[in-house]
């Protein structure tokens, strides 16, 4: 349970503000009892400056839209409480998601983001001819519960911001991207696994994980991409040997 | 990366593992003795069991290393594409051929 704060308690927020160049500007505004981060952004783009630019929609962690790095760790604004991010101070540093072209101030361009998803076939392939009928896929079926949590990833870019090896090459497919091919890998009526597993094998593809788990420590619905790139390594490895998947 | 190339380091990680455990092992097995390089080799030479391992080890570290140097170049430079690859078979021959000439002088 968070201590209320006091009603004259003052935060000091570091805001980036510019795209790729830019410098951090200084806000000073009121700690409030509950109060969001993105609370706290909202405030002072409506109370003290109107140019500041954020992304924003659902406000309560369904869209996944407002994440920033605050006090260094990639986030979900709207699930992050002032109170946990400020230990005992009154200090908060608010910047863009990391690995994303900055379009300006906290707000990213995710073109990259998405266009990764599609080339490693991140997207249902129902083969040439349509399935006669409805597929039937027991919840308690191997396939679909190796994946029942990897369904879930709602493509908001905190993995992809957390990753040292996205930081590193910038070709990398990147923690969701990858997680998305692995949902399909494991989907029974999907026809286009012997294509997706050639894109990911690729030199920007699942090998070139180091396995830091940072998408998995920085997932904000604790989901875990790093087992599924470990999935897909085991996958691709099959798929070239036997041409199995 | 290729899987057969993500496996082929792997793998031969593992036999690096083994043989350079085996090979600091025997190091200081031979020298605790005061024993000096030359008479070492003098008792390796025409041992076919000890040219076998250290032939493994060379041609698991002609796989392991350029595999390895590729994902660093990778990430820390650039430099991509078939020139990349070229110039890391020609890094892995390189390795192939100072460590056979050492496995011959070890053994011959």
């Amino acid at each position: 349970m968070t201590a209320a704060a006091a009603p004259d308690s003052v935060l000091e927020v570091e805001i980036w503000r510019g795209a790729e160049d830019g410098s951090f500007q200084e806000f000073r505004t009121p700690q409030r009892e509950h109060q969001t981060v993105l609370d706290l952004v909202t405030e002072i783009q409506r109370e003290q400056d109107p140019t500041l630019s954020y992304r924003f929609a659902c406000r309560v962690g369904i869209c996944g839209s407002c994440a920033m790095v605050v006090n260094g760790r990639p986030r979900w604004t709207c699930r992050t409480r002032v109170s946990e991010v400020i230990g005992g101070g009154h200090r908060i540093k608010l910047e863009p998601l990391r690995n994303f072209p900055v379009v300006k101030d906290l707000t990213v361009e995710m073109t990259q983001f998405f266009d990764k998803w599609k080339n490693a076939r991140g997207y249902f392939e129902p083969g040439k001819t349509p399935a006669e009928d409805f597929a039937i896929v027991p919840p308690a079926s191997k396939k679909r519960r190796e994946i029942d949590e990897h369904i879930e990833c709602i493509g908001c870019g905190v993995c992809y911001s957390a990753c040292d090896v996205v930081a590193w090459d910038k070709d990398y497919l990147g923690p969701a991207a990858l997680n998305r091919a692995w949902t399909l890998v494991n989907d029974v009526r999907d026809k286009g696994n012997a294509e997706r597993l050639d894109a990911i094998s690729q030199s920007e593809g699942c090998q070139a994980c180091h396995t830091h788990m940072s998408c998995t420590e920085f997932c904000p619905k604790s989901l875990a991409p790093t087992y599924s790139i470990a999935g897909l390594k085991r996958a691709a490895f099959r798929h070239s040997l036997w041409g199995k998947r | 990366m290729s899987p057969l190339l993500f496996m082929a380091q792997r793998l031969t990680a593992f036999v690096l593992a083994l043989a350079v455990s085996a090979h600091l092992a025997t190091i200081l097995y031979a020298v605790r003795g005061g024993l000096s390089a030359g008479e070492i080799l003098a008792r390796t030479h025409g041992n076919v069991a000890f040219m076998l391992f250290y032939g493994v080890f060379v041609v698991a570290v002609a796989i392991h290393a350029p595999i390895g140097l590729r994902s660093i170049i990778r990430e820390w430079t650039p430099w991509r594409g078939r020139t990349l690859d070229l110039a890391l078979v020609l890094f892995s021959l390189f390795l192939l051929a100072l460590g056979f000439r050492a496995v011959y002088a070890v053994y011959a």
